[in-house]
């Protein structure tokens, strides 16, 4: 582990890829949920940026994670949006109360 | 040690820690802070690996956009006091088992594979560089993210507003 090693900021995306998975596969709060998808695309933007600094040397990978981070606040907004209506008609978040696709 | 490696390892401490808050935490106002955490540290590496503008993107956009969008989020549905309904968490155990298998193989491939050495670090201004590669070999997908974003803002908006019944 050092910064001027590639393996090292592989593991640290790898351990938040990991937990976002927990997160997401555990909570039973779509919030919650929407934070672990978060965390998931936080590490896949460690790793483009990653292998662009020590591959290439060009600034295609950073291109792709300007491109990850915009799609995830398009992601969040849509998601969120759809938490708050969810939210209205069911009055829980909980997402196995929220499992029927009519009222 | 010199002086870059141990601020190195505090980033890495402070992303790691504030993601398994963010796992982990039994109350979801804990969980969204600690989302600062995680993504203060991931724009803290990326100015480890010399990506300026995307570390000031990360800050613009995560910190400043999706975070308190979540906030929001968490405020705005209620009851956000009672950890029972707020946070709940089931099926642990089996998925504590999956995500650790999981990242032990990843960690085993990481550590497995030689790869390559890092070339001389140079801390150039990369503003200039992403600038051209958008105008120019990345121009469609640039244009179709403004739409995307277009669409995301129109159907946040009609997901969002009351629903008036007849």
């Amino acid at each position: 582990m050092s910064p001027n090693e590639l393996s090292s900021y592989l593991i640290i995306g790898a351990i938040l890829f990991s937990l976002g998975l927990f997160t997401v596969l555990t909570r039973r709060n779509a919030i919650s949920v929407l934070m672990g998808v978060e965390l998931i695309l936080n590490s896949a933007n460690v790793n483009y940026v990653a292998f662009s600094h020590f591959g290439s040397g060009n600034a295609d990978g950073q291109i792709y994670a300007i491109f990850v981070i915009m799609l995830a606040a398009a992601e969040a907004a849509v998601g969120l949006a759809i938490v708050l209506a969810i939210f209205q008609l069911f009055h829980t978040i909980d997402v196995e109360a929220a499992e029927t696709l009519k009222d | 040690m010199s002086m870059a490696t141990a601020v190195f390892y505090l980033i890495a401490l402070i992303t790691v820690v504030s993601a398994g808050m963010v796992a982990f935490s039994r109350n979801i106002i804990y969980s969204a802070f600690s989302l600062l955490g995680t993504f203060m540290g991931v724009a803290g590496l990326y100015v480890f690996l010399g990506a300026d503008f995307v570390a000031a993107v990360q800050l613009l956009i995560y910190v400043g956009g999706i975070l308190v969008l979540i906030l929001f989020a968490v405020m705005l549905t209620h009851r956000i006091t009672d950890v029972q309904i707020t946070n709940r968490a089931a099926g642990r155990i089996p998925a504590l088992i999956v995500v650790g298998i999981f990242i032990y193989l990843l960690i085993e491939a990481i550590t497995a594979t030689p790869w390559v050495k890092a070339k001389e670090v140079v801390y150039a201004a990369t503003t200039a560089k992403i600038g051209d590669l958008f105008l120019d070999t990345y121009l469609l997908p640039f244009e179709l993210a403004s739409l995307v974003l277009l669409a995301a803002l129109i159907g946040a908006v009609v997901l969002s507003r009351k629903e008036i019944k007849e």
